[in-house]
């Protein structure tokens, strides 16, 4: 047992810190994120340059072969840095979708692609009324031979503007919120019968409304109907980066706000010197630690495919929105008026935690799925209502 | 031990009910004037008018100076009725706050030359206390106050200005005198916003609108007229002033409205075919809450009684901005999490059509601005020390 990474992986970890240090200033995150479509394209480029696009893609396709420690590297990085590239919507979503569910034409055509830094992809899936039901899915999917056209509308597409390429989960057949049915669609973000309102997200990340009118598909990812398992998969990878990614971004508050009170002096003294203050600093201290636990133990169990995975993801999942929110709450009301103002980047930091808390589902919204995962009776068992009955 | 209202405070409640459903709700217009940002200050102009034609601008003034000469009980019922169909309070800095310090220290000269301008809200006040270097510690104040001939020089700056971009006078606390302890050597000054060598410098924050700001004083001078009392007793105005601050800080009667709001809400938002106010989970936050800002309503209204028994508030009342802001935050957190997705979502120039949410953009700006309630006013830490040192004794 050992939670060290490997050396290729603290090669990438000391790598994106250097680039971190080199271009995310906080004046030059600001102008990063004032670009159009929210970040720069040649930090995108630099990316591929330095093998990051490559790490989860087979090496078939020129990839790294890399694991979910390895996209845990990258996010929790990323994290610490506030990195405004699409690097969830590109490469772990539409990616990991092409990678887990394309045919291997597709796949050979696409992933050199995204590993290139040519192509940018996003992941349509949520809608005006889905809330975080991921099954929850109007937007319909109809086929005229082997030709599926789409219609409808999703919303929230993180990295909507810039997408060339977009993966569609729309509706072949069922009711609205049946897992069955759902089928996963390529579709060229260029046709003309797509229609992008485009806007930013709280942390500056563009996201867009994307209405679907008799748009043909390019092709089907996955299995028609079965695309809610291949979702799944990939949400809960994506979910796990996302996680290292608030890991990183709540080591950087913690840090900045043990800073701030050494360094702050109100009654002739830091603050830090306070004992009501030095006990809140401990408490975020603590959930960090608690969030690295945690992301060590569902890394660990997805890694080694353990039957521990899913309920250490779902508890992951729940701890990233509580202690998120602890974390940037204490991170603001201890820089007190400070902490209000964008001329630091705590507030960004904040929003960004507050983000990963909403993506696919929030900590109630996971804490209602572990409820029903760990409360279920076991095989054969029974609950005191049957037995009642 | 009883809470009825008497005949008297039953009539006084329906005149309130009426005049609330002609001047506040009835003019959606008006609302939408105070709801955006850049004709906020029209808009509370407006509303400020039409509270003072009906003679109920200045609610805790005595009669003869234009005050309402409500009963204790009179301010309840208006503060509540008025929450309760969300129309705003007048904006505190003059109506409340500077004119609590003029009513109790000012010269009868300063009483009529700024309490009417108040009352017509052709004045527009701003607060000059915090300082880069004093928030929580705000007695170590330097804004440095030299007396000239007749006149004051003002250097050094104050942050957190609110509104200080709209403001006529800023009513400020400077240092006059270096020699004795911090508290002491602090003077009340009243300061006219056009005077030369005042800069003000907006401070963008997390919610994206422009209320706070720097202000810099380069050899302002000030005539000693616009002193209140006497020089080096500013800290102890100050300090009355904080005591003297509205009843309803609490804000018991907003958090209420703002709770149901949030029901509502709840109540159209489905998940996965379920409705979210019946998910057991947010049923518990949502509740947890509500039955906190119970607690709180019975703690306002027993510093009420006391009050209005002639005595001064109890030791409970020291919780009132304590647990409210609390309250506050918490019902803005959990308007944030029924808006979901939306929450992280800036509507800015788009429709709701277009956007997809028609609350996103409101649950946003109260959340973040209301993360500044725990701060200011002396932040929640301080209140906790003043509680534990003046009431607790420790």
């Amino acid at each position: 047992m050992n939670f060290n990474l490997s050396e290729e992986q603290g090669l990438i970890r000391d790598s994106i810190e250097r680039f971190v240090a080199d271009n995310y200033a906080f004046d030059k995150r600001n102008a990063t994120v004032a670009m159009e479509h929210g970040f720069d394209p040649a930090h995108w480029q630099q990316f591929a340059e330095l093998g990051w696009l490559s790490i989860p893609f087979a090496e078939e396709h020129g990839g790294f072969g890399g694991g979910p420690v390895d996209s845990m590297v990258i996010m929790q990085e990323f994290g610490k840095g506030l990195v405004a590239e699409p690097y969830l919507p590109t490469v772990l979503l539409f990616g990991g979708l092409l990678q887990a569910g394309a045919a291997d034409s597709v796949q050979g055509e696409l992933i050199p692609q995204i590993i290139a830094g040519e192509l940018q992809g996003a992941f349509a899936h949520v809608e005006r009324q889905s809330r975080y039901a991921l099954a929850d899915i109007a937007t319909r999917a109809t086929n005229q031979g082997s030709t599926w056209t789409i219609n409808g509308e999703k919303t929230v597409v993180l990295n909507g503007g810039a997408a060339q390429k977009l993966i569609v989960a729309a509706r072949v057949s069922g009711e609205q919120a049946d897992e069955a049915g759902i089928t996963l669609f390529l579709v060229d973000a260029s046709d003309g019968g797509i229609e992008r309102t485009t806007y930013r997200m709280t942390d500056g990340q563009e996201a867009a409304n994307i209405r679907f009118t008799d748009v043909a598909a390019e092709a089907v990812i996955g299995g028609v109907g079965e695309g809610f398992a291949l979702m799944r998969e990939v949400v809960d990878n994506a979910m796990l980066a996302l996680s290292a990614h608030a890991l990183g971004a709540m080591d950087y508050l913690h840090a900045q706000t043990l800073e701030y009170c050494k360094t702050r002096e109100q009654f002739g003294v830091p603050i830090g010197s306070f004992q009501a203050l030095q006990h809140r600093l401990v408490d975020m201290f603590s959930a960090c630690e608690n969030q690295r636990s945690l992301l060590y133990r569902a890394v660990c169990a997805v890694d080694a495919g353990s039957e521990d995975a899913e309920r250490s993801l779902l508890a992951l999942k729940v701890m990233t929105g509580k202690a998120g929110r602890h974390i940037g709450g204490e991170a603001i009301q201890l820089h007190g008026g400070m902490g209000m103002t964008n001329e630091l980047p705590i507030g960004f930091y904040v929003k960004r935690l507050m983000l990963i808390n909403t993506l696919f589902g929030d900590a109630d919204h996971h804490q209602r799925r572990f409820a029903a995962l760990v409360n279920a009776p076991a095989a054969g068992g029974a609950t005191a209502r049957s037995q009642a009955a | 031990m009883h809470t009825r209202l008497s005949e008297d405070d039953l009539a006084f409640q329906q005149e309130v009910r009426e005049f609330l459903a002609t001047a506040w709700v009835a003019d959606t217009e008006l609302q939408e004037r105070i709801r955006n940002h850049d004709t906020m200050k029209a808009g509370m102009i407006e509303w400020q008018h039409r509270l003072n034609e009906k003679g109920w601008m200045a609610q805790h003034w005595p009669v003869e100076h234009g005050g309402t000469g409500w009963s204790v009980t009179q301010g309840f019922i208006f503060n509540s009725e008025r929450a309760a169909v969300g129309a705003p309070e007048p904006i505190a800095f003059g109506v409340t706050m500077v004119a609590s310090v003029i009513l109790a220290y000012g010269s009868d000269e300063q009483k009529a030359r700024f309490l009417p301008r108040i009352l017509n809200s052709e004045d527009w006040w701003c607060q000059g206390y915090s300082e880069p270097g004093a928030g929580s510690d705000l007695a170590s104040l330097k804004t440095k106050a030299e007396l000239e001939g007749d006149e004051y020089v003002i250097n050094g700056s104050k942050i957190w200005t609110t509104y200080a971009q709209y403001a006529d006078w800023i009513f400020c606390l400077v240092r006059s005198d270096n020699s004795g302890r911090k508290q002491e050597g602090i003077t009340f000054l009243l300061i006219d916003m056009s005077t030369p060598g005042i800069t003000v410098r907006p401070i963008d924050t997390i919610d994206g609108f422009h209320h706070l700001n720097e202000v810099f004083f380069d050899n302002v001078r000030v005539p000693v007229e616009n002193r209140i009392g006497e020089e080096g007793k500013g800290w102890t105005y100050a300090k009355s002033l904080l005591v003297h601050e509205r009843l309803s800080i609490a804000e018991v009667a907003d958090s209420k409205r703002a709770l149901h709001e949030v029901r509502e809400l709840a109540r159209r938002e489905i998940n996965g075919g379920d409705c979210l106010l019946e998910d057991a989970l947010f049923a518990k936050r949502l509740t947890d809450t509500e039955i906190e800002l119970m607690a709180l309503e019975y703690t306002e209204l027993r510093a009420l009684a006391d009050i209005a028994e002639g005595k001064p508030p109890g030791p409970e009342s020291s919780l009132l901005k304590l647990q409210g802001t609390e309250i506050q935050q918490a019902i803005q957190e959990l308007r944030m999490d029924v808006v979901g997705y939306y929450s992280q979502a800036l509507q800015g120039d788009l429709n709701t059509e277009q956007f997809g949410h028609d609350v996103a953009d409101l649950a946003q700006k109260l959340y973040f601005r209301g993360r500044a309630s725990s701060i200011y006013g002396g932040s929640n830490e301080v209140q906790k020390n003043i509680t534990a040192k003046y009431v607790l004794g420790l």
